[in-house]
């Protein structure tokens, strides 16, 4: 069955694979990932926010987002964040933006409301009294966020986090629409020039396998190890 | 800022074939809800019966179904439906791989499969974490009672596990629905990808993307609904899942 494939051309373009589209893919999605939970902490807290026009606002965001398909997503920030970086410097013309830059904003954007969830959980599993306890001693608001509710709801969903950056990783193949050299983006180029479409994507599926089956397995084993410490 | 913008483009006739944007549009929410209710039909067959292989007491059955599932969820979508589009033809007798390129509908035929596939390996995660939130008593008494083991799946265990993940079912279904967009790259005109055409004519890129967004929150809203009349239709009093 594979007599009349030929696999050298990984060999021929492996260091093009891994050195421009991998690392491409790896730090969008680590970037990603750090602004997606600052921001998505940041949303979990506006909807559980006290003040109610916040907790609407962040709500409505996240659920709008959550709706609609990442593909369309990624159109949406595509063509929007020229519009907002026009309007944030006040300038006439949309500005021009990279393709780096306008696919890591679409992803913080996208997975904060993914991660937004999983703190809101987090922040919700750590009781109630803790905050009190923090008001009584005489800390401030993000104080007692900061020093005392993060820490603990960070460390319950740790495990939920990681496995949501493992889904991140994957989704981040789906700048291909935008013809952006991410690992699948150089894998399907150098498919197409050589005419090996088999091998290639064969090729792109068994690494993928490899990182995230190596990736959730960590994760269960932290999971195991965390249940253990509590 | 100096975006034009211009609602009335939606009546306007879409340059490719007979109706307006708004008919292109829906055109696609069809082949959007046809690809994801046939993929459903898969998934949904195929991970009830992994799900189900992997709560049995056979370990090999255990391992095949851990196996299909790790194979399913640890690659992305797209690529698997590269792998697919592109590779499984290759993989067949020449005869029956030339005849499926061939084929009028192969993208959409390609993304029923990846789609039914990928989303099957979560269908059985869900399966499997329905059967096992069952307290064991259950399956005990089923044999106690003289069923087989199969008769103790058909009449006790899957039909409360069914009842108890209705709610993540929803999000699958929700879930397949939106992951139809992805089968864009392959080819499928179906809503995203209308959007995207409407955007790349017309160059209305806020009002194409737009009615797309508004479609999809519908169709979400009414799968909602609808899931909970259904588990309301279902529910049998004094079960777990009849809980509120």
């Amino acid at each position: 069955m594979f007599a009349n494939f030929d696999f050298n051309v990984i060999e021929r373009s492996w260091r093009y694979l891994f050195f421009d589209g991998m690392a491409f893919t790896l730090k969008l999605t680590l970037l990603a990932m750090l602004g997606g939970i600052v921001v998505g902490t940041l949303l979990a807290m506006c909807r559980l926010s006290s003040f109610k026009p916040l907790a609407l606002v962040a709500g409505g965001y996240v659920n709008l987002v959550r709706s609609i398909p990442l593909v369309l997503v990624i159109f949406w920030f595509y063509f929007l964040v020229p519009y907002i970086g026009a309007w944030l410097i006040g300038a006439n013309e949309p500005v021009h933006v990279g393709a780096f830059s306008s696919s890591l904003i679409t992803f913080v954007m996208f997975e904060a409301c993914y991660y937004c969830e999983i703190m809101r959980a987090g922040i919700q599993s750590v009781s109630r009294g803790q905050v009190s306890a923090g008001h009584a001693l005489g800390l401030n608001y993000w104080q007692t966020m900061g020093h005392i509710v993060l820490p603990q709801a960070f460390r319950n969903m740790a495990p939920v986090l990681l496995t949501q950056t493992v889904v991140l990783f994957q989704d981040v193949s789906l700048v291909y629409v935008l013809s952006i050299t991410d690992f699948v983006g150089a894998a399907s180029k150098v498919a197409q020039r050589d005419g090996r479409l088999v091998e290639m994507y064969l090729f792109v599926a068994l690494v993928y396998f490899v990182l995230c089956y190596a990736l959730s397995s960590l994760v269960k084993r932290l999971e195991h190890r965390i249940a253990i410490i509590r | 800022m100096n975006y034009h913008w211009n609602w009335n483009i939606f009546w306007q006739p879409h340059p490719e074939g007979g109706g307006t944007y708004m008919t292109s549009l829906f055109d696609g929410l069809g082949w959007t809800l046809t690809t994801a209710l046939s993929a459903w039909i898969i998934a949904l067959v195929l991970g009830a019966l992994v799900g189900t292989m992997r709560t049995t007491p056979k370990a090999w059955m255990v391992r095949l179904g851990n196996a299909y599932v790790e194979l399913f969820r640890n690659i992305p979508l797209l690529v698997q439906m590269f792998l697919w589009y592109f590779v499984m033809p290759e993989l067949l007798p020449k005869g029956m791989g030339d005849w499926l390129k061939q084929l009028p509908s192969s993208a959409f035929i390609t993304a029923v499969l990846s789609l039914g596939f990928f989303t099957s390996a979560r269908v059985a995660e869900q399966v499997k974490a329905g059967i096992g939130s069952l307290p064991r008593g259950q399956t005990l008494a089923g044999t106690a009672l003289g069923l087989t083991l199969p008769q103790t799946y058909r009449y006790i265990v899957l039909p409360q596990a069914f009842r108890i993940i209705l709610p993540p079912l929803t999000s699958e279904f929700l879930n397949i629905i939106k992951n139809s967009a992805v089968a864009l790259t392959i080819g499928l005109v179906e809503l995203t990808a209308r959007a995207r055409s409407m955007q790349e004519f017309s160059f209305q890129v806020f009002e194409a993307f737009t009615a797309a967004t508004v479609i999809y929150i519908f169709v979400n809203i009414i799968v909602v609904n609808l899931m909970r009349l259904l588990e309301k239709k279902v529910a049998v009093p004094g079960l777990i899942a009849a809980g509120h």
